[in-house]
């Protein structure tokens, strides 16, 4: 019974100190956000000056406003387009080129980002030669983050979709439903929850991604992480702790929420299945 | 609602690109699109002549010559250049070593998850899932501040005099410098990409039938020879698939070695970016990148033959 007990402890220990490296940068985030000595090592005393310094910083205001608006344009194209993508790699086993669309759909997954950034930019700008445009800036940025955001999409929605129970699509066709019908009303609710944890997660992708936006990134579409890349480099800087600190309460409130409401959800429908099988 | 009947040409486009083909075609096309031909283009690109602002065109036509120009100079200055290939080694090195950490750190940590109580397992993987939604660069730059003189950990660190060691393993330039050594980068990678690998591994030992663990106990096994015998030759999907998310995205990893990374530690992100942004040397950084993705084509390759797997398996 000892050795059971001592792996036991031991389990724990190694989840403990796991998590203590996990969330020890986070932590210090916070916390030396309220530093009074601009150092980052040496603790001086409370304020809110640097918050304060926030408030006033145009540059990371405009570039947290255009982050904004590419995150959430992102988020909704890439949960439309990975929902699409699951659909075809889940529903039809069989078409062709479906291997080298498989392949296509995970590869961004890993692909090193400075050489999508690199190719993507490369793509754009011969377009530009030829045509005339696209110019560099947001719209060139959505694109980029949109092909990230799409493969992690399709990798959240395809897990849903698998654990899918087939047969109450087709009950739904044998009762007489159109194939747009069994979409909208008996498919899509019972992914809706993962569509809205793909919408999270890109959404986060978006705002935080550095390399793509900077290769795609023009004159005047400076995003929050490329001004915080920027300062970052030339060394430690407080201001920096406080936007770090702004985003870690307002993702984490954000995720908690909507993990309680995705919870609480699965587990009506939960409920209701067992009470139909039951009935 | 009165369903006028179907002519002929609408039976025909719904034929053609209604439903099915539909679903397929926009994200095969948009991906075809905007992720396959730009590496096309890269590599066009490669064997361009840079012009003062913008790349020469490969194939010109003027006063009835046909002129094709392929210029392969920045892949000879790559393979004459030993710095070139010192840099790709040590990126294979560096990805190589926080995949091993990775795996070493989040191997046990996976199981010990998976083997926890079930109730607690939801909370657990909430916690691990929660750092990866808060952003990657902020955590990245709180290490700096974490290993500079002074810091919590670098305090730790010199107190329990492991500097000594980690300078005697040659990866700290001096005794109490932590920050812009291999050690700092390596830490960093390690950092950023261990959720990488805790997850694909959990979902996989999660799943595992714990009665296969029952009968090798009493066929005689040991808790240390079942764990070796069965509990890891039944992950080694999640071990695979792990250790090519961490893998593969380190090799040109960018942000970690521009911000923890010192001028010793090479890494190809970082010779790309240079080239690109301030030699603006296109057709050069076009070269780097193709070398890079001949590198990471044989892990993409096992990458994607298991992703595949495991798709179409359930």
């Amino acid at each position: 019974m000892k050795a059971a007990s001592f792996n036991r402890w031991f389990g724990r220990g190694w989840l403990a100190a796991g998590f203590v490296f996990l969330y020890l940068p986070i932590v210090a985030l916070v916390v030396f956000s309220f530093n009074d000595s601009p150092l980052p090592n040496v603790w001086r005393g409370f304020t809110l000056k640097w918050y304060e310094a926030l408030i006033r910083d145009e540059e990371m205001l405009s570039g947290l406003w255009l982050s904004f608006k590419i995150a959430l344009l992102t988020a909704c194209g890439s949960v439309v387009l990975g929902t699409l993508a699951a659909f075809a790699l889940v529903k039809y086993k069989r078409f062709k080129g479906r291997t080298l669309f498989s392949g296509m759909v995970s590869a961004p997954l890993v692909m090193p980002e400075v050489v999508v950034g690199l190719s993507l930019l490369l793509m754009l700008v011969s377009v530009q030669r030829a045509l005339g445009f696209p110019e560099r800036g947001m719209f060139t940025i959505w694109l980029g983050h949109l092909l990230l955001g799409m493969a992690y999409a399709t990798v959240v929605v395809q897990a849903r979709l698998q654990d899918l129970n087939p047969q109450l699509e087709e009950a739904a066709m044998d009762l007489g439903a159109k194939p747009h019908q069994v979409f909208w009303l008996v498919t899509l609710p019972m992914i809706a929850q993962s569509l809205l944890s793909a919408w999270l997660l890109t959404f986060t992708l978006s705002l935080d991604d550095v390399v793509l936006s900077a290769f795609l990134s023009g004159p005047g579409s400076t995003t929050m992480p490329l001004v915080i890349f920027s300062r970052a480099r030339l060394g430690l800087n407080p201001s920096v702790n406080a936007v770090a600190t702004v985003i870690v309460v307002v993702v984490a409130v954000g995720v908690v929420l909507a993990s309680y409401l995705i919870a609480r959800g699965e587990r009506r429908r939960q409920q209701e299945m067992a009470a139909a099988t039951r009935g | 609602m009165n369903a006028a009947p179907m002519n002929a040409f609408q039976r025909l486009v719904i034929g053609t690109f209604g439903g099915r083909s539909l679903v397929i075609a926009v994200p095969f096309l948009f991906l075809f699109l905007f992720f396959l031909a730009p590496f096309f283009i890269v590599g066009k690109i490669s064997v361009s002549e840079m012009e003062t602002v913008t790349f020469k065109d490969l194939v010109t036509w003027s006063e009835g010559v046909l002129t094709i120009s392929l210029k392969f100079g920045s892949y000879q200055f790559i393979a004459a250049d030993p710095l070139y290939w010192q840099t790709y080694v040590a990126s294979l090195q560096y990805a190589g070593a926080t995949t091993l950490l990775c795996l070493f750190i989040g191997y046990p940590f996976a199981y010990f998850m998976a083997r926890a109580k079930s109730t607690v397992q939801p909370a657990l993987l909430m916690l691990v899932m929660l750092p990866f939604w808060t952003s990657f660069l902020l955590r990245v730059y709180s290490w700096r501040g974490l290993l500079t003189e002074g810091g919590w950990v670098a305090e730790v660190i010199v107190g329990l005099g492991l500097d000594q060691v980690l300078y005697a393993m040659g990866l700290i330039s001096a005794p109490g410098k932590l920050m812009h050594t291999p050690f700092s980068l390596v830490l960093g990678m390690t950092y950023t990409y261990l959720p990488f690998m805790i997850l694909p591994l959990y979902s996989n030992l999660a799943k595992m039938d714990l009665r296969l663990l029952e009968a090798a106990a009493d066929l005689g096994a040991t808790p240390w020879t079942a764990f070796w015998k069965v509990t890891v030759p039944l992950s080694k999907a999640g071990i695979i698939a792990g250790s090519m998310l961490v893998f593969i995205p380190c090799i040109g990893e960018f942000v970690i070695p521009e911000l923890l990374g010192g001028p010793e530690t090479l890494m190809i992100g970082r010779v790309l970016w240079d080239e690109f942004f301030s030699n603006n040397d296109w057709p050069m950084a076009s070269s780097v990148a193709v070398v890079m993705i001949l590198l990471i084509i044989v892990p993409l390759a096992i990458f994607n033959k298991y992703q595949a797997e495991a798709q179409d398996k359930r």
